[in-house]
Order: C-alpha cells, then sequence, then structure tokens
C-alpha cells in the first residue's frame, strides 16, 4: 500500500487502540478492586470536606468566554502562517512581504483587543 | 511486513514506550525534586526505590473506582479518554531516528501540536463532568491558560519551518545535519536569531504541560487536586499517565526542533548507520535532559498568578512571537542575501 495511506491509516488505528485501551484498563481495575459498602457520604464530592452548598456548575466570569474568541481567531490565523513557511525558502523577498502585511493586520487586531481591555483579567 | 502486521506492531511499541516512560518519569521526577530539595525522594521500595512506582502502578490498578453522586457518569467516564487518546497519539510524528517512526506524516509537527489541544478538551470535561466546584474552577483555568499559551508555541516553532522549510518532524532533523565551521553543529538552537524564539517554546511548552510556575489548574494548596480531585483508580491513573506523555512529547518536540533531534554532529553518519540504536538513544537522552531542565524549573520557581499569566502570554509571547517571525524572514530574505550580493525578490 502507499506509505501516505498506511501512515493515515496508523493515526485511525491509534485512535481506536487509545480508546479501547482505556475502557480495557478500566474494566481491569474494576475487576481488582474491593467494592466497600455504601455509606452516605462516601460519594460526596470532595470539597475540603465541607459539605457542597449549591449546585456545582456555577457561573463564570464573562472573561473566559472573551479570551477563547481571541483563541480562535488568532490559533486559525497562526496556521494560515504555516503553508506560508513551508514556502518560505522558495520564493523571493514578495513572500516575505505579503507576510508583513499579514501579520500587521494580525497586530493591529491583538492592538485593539488591548486597547479595548478585552486583554484585561478580571 | 502486511500493513496490517505493521500497524499492530507500532501500536504495541508506542503504548509500551508510553507506558515505560511514565513508569520511568514517575521515579525520576521525586527524585529529582527530592534531590532539589535536599532530600531522598523515594528509598524504600527496592534499591534506591526504583520499585516505586511500579508499587503505585499495582495499587492504582487495586484501588476502588468511585464515581461521585454528582457527576455527569457518562462525560466523567469519557474525560479521561478524550485525555489519553491524543496524548497516545501524540507520539505518532516522532521521527527517533531516521526509519524508526511510527509515521512520517509531511503535517507532522502541525499534527502534533493539533492533537495535544484536544488535551484541555478533556481536562475541562474531567472538571465540569466531577461535579465539584474545585475541579470546575481548575478545568476552566487550565483550558484558558493553555489556550493562551497555543497560539506563542505555535508561533514559535514557525521560524523553525520557515528555516527548514517543511512541517515533516523527519525532514525538520534532516535541515539540521552538518556543522557550522566544522564545529558548530548546524541545530537550529546555534543560529542566535532562533534564540528568543526557543524562549517563547520553553515556556509555552512549560505550560501546555501544566508543570508548576504554571500549574494553575491542580495548585494543590488553591484548589484540593483541580480537576483531577474526584478521579480515583485507573481514571486517575490514565489521566496522569497522559501528563506525563505530554510531557515527554514536548521535551521530544524541542529537541527536534531545536537541537537537531536524533543527530549529533560529531558523529559520523556511517556509525550511525553501523548501530541502529545509536540514533534512537541519542534522541531518548536528549529528550530526557530537556524533562530534567523542566523539572529544574518547576523545583525552582513559585507559582504565578493567573492573571499575571494570562498577561504574560497575550501581551508579552504572541507579540514578541509574531516580530521574531518577521526578523527572521527578513535576515533570511534581505540581510543575508544582501551580504552575498544575491537578494532575490
Amino acid at each position: 500500500m502507499e506509505s501516505a495511506a498506511m501512515d493515515h491509516l496508523a493515526v485511525g488505528a491509534f485512535v481506536l487502540f487509545g480508546a479501547a485501551f482505556v475502557v480495557l484498563v478500566v474494566w481491569v481495575s474494576n475487576l481488582l478492586s474491593p467494592k466497600s459498602a455504601n455509606s452516605p457520604d462516601r460519594l460526596e464530592p470532595y470539597e475540603c470536606g465541607s459539605e457542597p452548598i449549591g449546585p456545582s456548575w456555577v457561573q463564570f466570569r464573562v472573561g473566559y468566554y472573551v479570551y477563547a474568541l481571541l483563541f480562535v481567531v488568532f490559533d486559525i490565523e497562526t496556521v494560515f502562517l504555516y503553508p506560508w513557511a513551508v514556502a518560505f525558502g522558495n520564493i523571493g523577498v514578495f513572500i516575505l512581504v505579503e507576510m508583513v502585511v499579514f501579520i500587521a493586520i494580525l497586530a493591529a487586531g491583538l492592538g485593539y483587543a488591548w486597547k479595548e481591555g478585552a486583554l484585561r483579567w478580571r | 511486513m502486511s500493513p496490517t502486521l505493521a500497524v499492530v506492531v507500532k501500536l504495541v511499541s508506542i503504548i509500551a514506550l508510553m507506558l515505560t516512560n511514565g513508569v520511568f518519569m514517575i521515579y525520576l521526577l521525586r527524585k529529582v525534586l527530592g534531590h532539589l530539595h535536599i532530600r531522598l525522594g523515594p528509598m524504600h521500595v527496592g534499591p534506591h526505590g526504583i520499585l516505586q512506582t511500579m508499587n503505585d502502578v499495582i495499587k492504582l490498578l487495586t484501588k476502588e473506582d468511585l464515581t461521585p453522586r454528582l457527576a455527569d457518569k457518562a462525560l466523567f467516564f469519557l474525560a479521561p479518554m478524550i485525555v489519553f487518546v491524543p496524548s497516545f497519539m501524540a507520539y505518532l510524528a516522532l521521527p527517533f531516528s531516521d526509519t524508526l517512526k511510527a509515521t512520517s506524516l509531511e503535517t507532522g509537527l502541525l499534527f502534533t501540536f493539533a492533537v495535544l489541544s484536544v488535551v484541555p478538551i478533556g481536562i475541562l470535561l474531567a472538571g465540569w463532568s466531577s461535579g465539584n466546584k474545585w475541579g470546575l474552577l481548575g478545568g476552566m483555568r487550565s483550558a484558558a491558560m493553555q489556550i493562551a499559551y497555543e497560539v506563542p508555541l505555535l508561533l514559535s516553532a514557525l521560524p523553525v519551518v520557515m528555516l527548514a522549510g517543511t512541517t515533516d518532524l523527519g525532514g525538520i532533523v534532516d535541515a539540521q545535519a552538518g556543522t557550522w565551521l566544522s564545529v558548530i553543529p548546524r541545530w537550529f538552537i546555534t543560529n542566535p536569531l532562533i534564540w528568543p524564539t526557543f524562549l517563547i517554546f520553553v515556556i509555552a511548552s512549560l505550560i501546555e504541560v501544566n508543570q508548576t510556575p504554571f500549574d494553575m489548574s491542580e495548585a494543590e494548596s488553591e484548589l484540593v487536586a483541580g480537576f483531577g480531585a474526584d478521579y480515583s483508580a485507573m481514571k486517575f491513573g490514565l489521566i496522569y499517565l497522559s501528563e506525563f506523555s505530554n510531557t515527554f512529547v514536548m521535551s521530544a518536540l524541542g529537541v527536534t526542533l531545536f537541537f537537531g533531534g536524533w543527530l549529533v554532529p560529531w558523529i559520523p553518519m556511517s556509525w550511525y548507520e553501523a548501530v541502529p540504536v545509536l540514533a534512537p538513544t541519542v534522541f531518548m537522552l536528549k529528550t530526557y535532559l530537556g524533562i530534567v531542565l523542566m523539572w529544574w524549573i518547576r523545583g525552582t520557581y513559585p507559582r504565578v498568578r493567573i492573571d499575571q499569566l494570562m498577561d504574560l502570554g497575550w501581551k508579552r509571547l504572541i507579540p514578541a512571537a509574531l516580530v521574531m517571525i518577521v526578523l527572521t524572514g527578513v535576515v533570511d530574505k534581505l540581510i543575508v542575501p544582501l551580504f552575498n550580493g544575491a537578494v532575490s525578490w
């Protein structure tokens, strides 16, 4: 078989095997481990020994989501830079000018987010 | 060898490598941190405590597997899997030698970063599903900081890709063969232009693997154990195995990108061909040196605050990495060719 196809086959096999390995290990550990009798507070979540008050799924500050949005933008732009970097050696100064423009736009975006206070952890 | 058999051999050897690495690294971590703290570390099980981790594996296997009452049962089981599978897959593209690698993916570097970036989702799920406020906080912090540092990490690998002209990890190693002035290795780290980039890579990779100056997600003095607090038995074991394995993969990636992978320029190529185990041995030695360096940092610096951490990532490292990309480009395309008198437009 062609080697690139083999490589992708291996990637697929790794996903399945990894998942199966987790199931197997947890199953074996369940076979080996003792089952102790249930007492009322054995299954309470461990919050330093005090009884949990209210629901565990509490609200979160909106700051996390601002960072998440920024991350999506910047991560994708970074991925765009990779094909450019691979082709970098083959093309002249033109490729550099092009990317400086791209990075300048990226930097302007970051500067704007910074100025608007999106990067302040509150 | 038939294709199926080849895949099976890869699966078995990599899971074996991952488990041995895990067991050995946990022992090594205890010893390294122990000696940094001027104490001995494990000493009782076996000579110098070398069997301590084996003992711990057996203990983890025979512990009762608890699912807390408030947990989301399905996700609670799924989370260790989402943490473990990507870190297992991250070994796929690592070049242990010219021929000894699971795959030679053309996009090896991107593939490794991509699978490693799935891990925070698993950690977030682990924290969310255990129905524990500390766990949720730990998971959220971990996700926030890992995504903050993924961008500088990706950016800091870019100058290397620019100079090597490929994202195939084997190709990046090949690009570092030979010497400058017949003494200095042609590793990317010997290029002064790459030094700031390397620094960014080191900081970002420490955060990606949750090492102590940046271990906000499981800060034991603040969050009990963060996202892992309610995990027990082998589910806990798998999450921690994957964390150690990620440390190994990050160090291996650093070695591949900056320190010439399995290459040592003073060793002639004919030796590598004569002794097939030489290349993987060199690679493993360099990787473990990198790991010990990470732990040295871990044992030396106090934990930073999360707002400082986010500032460092977004306001310092990302702009610095962008500047380094432009600078590498300008030096490589304009300044060096100007001296040689041959700028290609």
